[in-house]
């Protein structure tokens, strides 16, 4: 039953409700996987006994009659949601042992809706990266290699649960999107992610990295699958001061196929002169085939695009350098002894973060400290209104924006190792939405040069997601893409 | 602006992150071409502009006055790397 | 009145700022559901959020809100209908965040007043700079444990109002009355209990001096005093200290020092405190507090009458001079007492009976009001029994003796023992008759003009012989009549 591993999420669920196979069958073909793949280095922790518990009950739910929207589909979580007595680490060692005694609120809800958890995927420390090779628990590979055999890597912070998701050893994946963690690393692993408005998926029960940036969404192998899984993990949750009490619509009804008279913006500003020939080509596709779907090409500017990574680099690392105090050896995971409390804080987090984790908190201590705080986070938050501006105006002539999700296909491991500005220039494309806090999707549309999968990127108004899916169902329509990496593990 | 090896020490010791001397060369080597991309930020003329307090535009909800958490102390407790007597314990702190 | 000190080298003033931490009077916690009470276990009163569990998100509490906005209304302040929750970053054992939610910038509460009464009946406005809601950190325990410190969060996350006062206090008592004052309003609106043995209210008092008109100097702050005699105290013996080094040709450095209540003196903290850069930034995980005027204008609407307004109403309507006044308003609880016990009968003497005889009787026996075993009734009743005859004043006190020491009634009381009062004017004749009678010295030492006091032996020999129970007046009366 091998195969049962190919079916997308909409035709498991067709399976499981005609009684082709079981969900026990489905999730145990999953769990063989995920033993098999091993190589790939996608997972941290397999709760393959959890994952049957939970196949079983969902078996149990359908022969009642009453199963939740995803009864029975196996999912990978990415290790930054926090899961009840399931080791939660975000790939860091500050957070060796900890088991949390509480479910994230978008975990929870997938659980609600009946799906079932394989067990938590890699990221780069504190979802701080764009290759996952920050992660404590080692290098993620993309199941996808180059033409000539050489490995690349998944992208990050979500590189796990797109391997996971790209090599089939979960139908489908939890992602968090800060900079555009979730949109890269599909775009390098050939699937479909979406970040959701901020707002719109609860933040509770999801370690923080940036929380004015961080926003929960799927990673899946189709636009649909994208839709049924967003429509689980968004809603309001009151728990989460910035979650936005509006109600969550049918995301896979919006799946029309028609967007006829839709006004798609091209922004002049994301045509950088040292964009490779290949993605400027496969948008120049992407723009060809909305138009010959119906749809209104409307050149627009968003002028302040150039400094967005600059303002991204000092928001970002500000609040991380907060949000990260917490861990100082005293209430969870590693405590490394000192002399005195402050040795011992020194001590632990010296050895529990990471280079890049630790480059980042001192960038972000520096621009809030006393002296600094104006000429750079300051002065960022304001060029952030700029930017958002931007995108408000844009939408007054268009209704989604069409974009190259990533400035190249995934590169090698080690590429950027050395130079952490060319390693965050990965997300020149999807920071700008980030800023804004906007929705936006990138959809699988071609093969590079080198036989790896190149992505577009979708971004939409506030709320409006359903246009952004509806929108990416039709590029995913007319691209038609259907590789698979070679399996190589 | 840049900052040299002395600021940096100063910011690990408020972030509280140890840092052994022979780390300071590169780590301020690597912070200072940070500073100077980001930089760039200063030519944006900003006059006037407000900064950014929320991406969402919505009013901070308030929750009705009750007690509805708390009296969970195994589980405050169960992830700490010292817990004695129901407390959370640390090195001694000298006042 | 001058405040200056006399120092070796001429006069110093003081010059005090006040930070009061207190706590919000709430059940939950100001961003999350765990309960405020005191005394609890450790940590059993700590949710998720409190300690700071990865990924636990700050909710605010409404009543919270409310309480500032009383608060600052009951100061007379300015309520900013927008305000920024801001993270105060440092790193300490009982603060599980690595931050403090507070409110830098922009505080929910502007600049309002305080006006301090003394003694002599003089005033003195104190200026209020702001008040910001803020969560309060949990507490370390240093002494449990030869090598360990001990942490309970039960007070991480309880909702504190920081009120902030400008420098405009010049002296220890000053800065008592300002802290009295302080406390009697928040009890009054009941924003926040004012008990200061339990840490519900805490001042961290900022101390210079300089020489009278000149620039402030450097300050010390002496932080989280938790009585308004400490506070005197740490006031007095730094302003004293900073003079002695001043006038041996020495600076003040400015330092957060620690006041050691058993020494009572003020010392250098041992962990040398390094400067602090607390990296304020909105807290990204709040939205800006927004609520709207008509919100602020009900709760105004809805405030209880405040100490200031009530003292001038008891000196304009009952004639209450400024200082019984004062004291009558200083806690909410007697004022209550107070205008219960006054309620239709002679103000200025019910004054005097809970002033004089009940807080003798209860600072006797180390009571507070709530505990009197006098209810007001009880004590409105005795009053009653003085004005209608039924016993005299003098009798009136040995009654009110037994009722403190039984939480009797008077009534019963008077029934009981037999002391009514004699107004029956033939058997007050009789008494007068039988004392001139056994007497006659003293008549005529009366009849003779040589001592006019002898008219008072005689009443008092009448009383006596009354066991105090014959009306004075009466008694009087017929002896000058008798006496002729
Ligand atoms: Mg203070
Ligand atoms: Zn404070």
């Amino acid at each position: 039953m091998s195969d049962l591993t190919s079916l997308s999420m909409a035709d498991a669920l067709a399976g499981l409700d005609a009684g082709d196979f079981s969900s026990k069958e489905l999730t145990q073909s999953y769990l063989d996987a995920v033993e098999a793949g091993q190589a790939i280095n996608a997972y941290t922790t397999v709760t393959a006994d959890q994952a049957l518990d939970m196949a079983a009950a969902a078996d149990d739910a359908r022969a009642a009659g009453t199963p939740g929207p995803l009864a029975g589909i196996p999912l990978a979580v990415k290790d930054l949601f926090c899961t009840k007595g399931v080791l939660t680490t975000a790939s860091s060692h500050i957070l060796d042992g900890f088991h949390p005694e509480y479910e994230s609120t978008v975990t929870s809800n997938l659980w609600r809706d009946g799906a079932v958890m394989l067990g938590k995927v890699s990221l780069d420390e504190f979802a701080m990266g764009s290759s996952n090779e920050t992660s404590y628990f080692g290098s993620v590979e993309n199941p996808w290699r180059a033409d000539d055999g050489q490995s690349r890597v998944p992208g990050g912070s979500s590189g796990g649960s797109a391997a996971a998701v790209a090599a089939h050893l979960a139908v489908a994946a939890t992602g968090t999107d800060t900079g555009g963690s979730i949109r890269q690393p599909s775009s390098y692993c050939g699937l479909t992610g979406m970040k959701p408005t901020y707002g719109r998926c609860s933040r509770w029960g999801v370690i923080a990295f940036a929380s004015s940036l961080d926003q929960a969404g799927p990673i899946a192998r189709s636009v649909k699958d994208t839709a049924l899984m967003l429509g689980s993990m968004a809603g309001y949750d009151a728990k989460d001061s910035t979650s936005i009490d509006t109600p969550v619509p049918d995301y896979a009804a919006a799946l029309t196929g028609d967007i006829r008279g839709l006004k798609v913006g091209i922004p002049k500003e994301y045509r950088l002169d040292d964009t490779p020939a290949e993605i400027l080509a496969l948008w120049d596709q992407g723009i060809d085939w909305l138009k010959q779907s119906g749809a209104e090409i409307v050149d627009i500017s968003l002028p302040h695009t150039k400094y967005a990574l600059a303002t991204y680099y000092i928001v970002a690392p500000a609040e991380a350098s907060s949000n990260l105090a917490r861990y100082d050896g005293v209430k969870y995971g590693l405590r490394v002894p000192g002399d005195s409390l402050i040795d011992m804080y020194e001590n632990t987090r010296a050895e529990g973060f990471g280079e890049e984790v630790t480059r980042r908190i001192l960038i972000g201590t520096y621009v809030l400290s006393a002296g600094y705080y104006d000429a750079y986070y300051l002065k960022a938050q304001k060029v952030r209104s700029l930017i958002a501006r931007d995108f408000e105006q844009a939408y007054q002539s268009c209704d989604v924006i069409l974009t190259p999700t990533a400035p190249s296909a995934a590169f090698a491991p080690g590429e950027n190792a050395d130079d952490p500005i060319s390693m965050y220039l990965n997300d020149v494309f999807t920071v700008p939405a980030s800023l804004a806090g906007l929705p936006g999707i990138s959809v699988p549309a071609g093969l590079s040069g080198e036989g790896l999968p190149l992505g577009l990127q979708l971004l939409g108004r506030p709320f409006d997601e359903e246009t952004v899916l509806r929108a990416a169902g039709v590029l995913e329509e007319a691209a038609g893409f259907t590789a698979q990496p070679s399996k190589w593990w | 602006m840049s900052v040299d090896k002395e600021t940096v020490a100063r910011i690990a010791h408020l972030a509280r992150i140890k840092m052994p001397e022979e780390a300071l060369e590169p780590v301020t080597g690597s912070l200072n071409n940070i500073l100077e991309w980001v930089e760039q930020l200063s030519e944006v003329n900003t006059d006037d502009v407000e900064p950014m307090t929320s991406v969402v535009h919505a009013r901070l909800s308030q929750r009705q006055d009750g007690v509805n958490d708390g009296d969970m102390r195994d589980s405050v407790l169960k992830n700490a790397p010292n817990a004695e007597h129901g407390f959370f314990a640390v090195p001694k702190v000298i006042e | 009145m001058s405040n200056l000190i006399a120092g070796a080298t001429g006069d110093w003033e003081i010059v005090i700022g006040l930070e009061v931490h207190a706590q919000v009077t709430s059940e939950a916690k100001l961003f999350s559901g765990a309960a405020t009470e005191f005394g609890a276990e450790p940590n059993t009163q700590v949710s998720l959020v409190d300690a700071a569990m990865p990924g636990m998100l700050p909710v605010i509490n409404k009543e919270c809100v409310k309480q500032a906005i009383r608060t600052g209304l009951a100061l007379g302040a300015e309520i900013n209908c927008y305000s920024v929750f801001d993270r105060k970053n440092y790193f300490y054992a009982d603060l599980p965040q690595g931050y403090q939610i507070s409110q830098f910038k922009q505080p929910i509460v502007g600049e309002g007043t305080i006006t301090l009464d003394f003694k002599d009946g003089s005033t003195k406005e104190v200026g209020i700079e702001r008040l910001h809601l803020e969560q309060d950190a949990g507490k370390s325990m240093h002494d449990q444990h030869p090598s360990m410190t001990y942490v309970d969060l039960n007070r991480s996350g309880v909702a504190l109002m920081e009120i902030v006062s400008k420098p405009d206090m010049r002296s220890a008592e000053e800065a008592g009355a300002y802290l009295r004052k302080l406390r009697t309003i928040l009890r009054y609106i009941g924003s926040c209990d004012g008990n200061m043995e339990q840490g519900s209210m805490r001042a961290d008092v900022n101390v210079s001096v300089r020489r009278p008109g000149d620039e402030f100097g450097t300050r010390c702050e002496m932080k989280n005093i938790n009585s308004i005699r400490f506070a005197q105290q740490a006031i007095e013996y730094e302003a004293r200290r900073q003079i002695d080094i001043i006038e041996e040709g020495g600076t003040i450095d400015q330092e957060t020092r620690l006041f050691d209540s058993a020494q009572g003196v003020t010392r250098t903290m041992r962990s040398k405190e390094e400067a602090h850069d607390y990296r304020y930034f909105p807290d990204p995980d709040l939205l800006p507090l927004e609520f709207e005027q008509t919100w602020v204008d009900e709760l105004a609407g809805e405030l209880p009458e405040l100490p200031d307004a009530k003292k001038n109403r008891l000196m304009d309507e009952l004639g209450l001079p400024s200082y019984d006044a004062g004291i009558l308003v200083s806690e909410p609880e007697i004022s209550v007492f107070f205008e219960e016990v006054a309620a239709g009968r002679d103000a200025k003497m019910a004054a005097n009976w809970v002033i004089t005889n009940l807080f003798s009787a209860l600072n006797a026996q180390g009571k507070g009001i709530t505990e009197s075993p006098v209810s007001a009734a009880q004590l409105g009743q005795l009053l009653d029994l003085i004005s209608d005859d039924t016993i005299s004043g003098r009798i009136a006190k040995d009654v009110f003796e037994v009722m403190i020491e039984t939480g009797d009634d008077p009534e019963k009381i008077v029934e009981e023992k037999g002391l009514k009062q004699i107004t029956d004017t033939g058997a007050i004749e009789a008494m007068v008759d039988q004392i001139i009678a056994d007497n006659p010295d003293q008549v005529a030492q009366y009849a003779g003009g040589e001592n006019p006091k002898v008219i008072g032996w005689f009443v008092g020999q009448v009383m006596k012989a009354s066991q105090g129970k014959a009306n004075p007046g009466r008694v009087n009366q017929l002896l000058k009549q008798k006496l002729g």
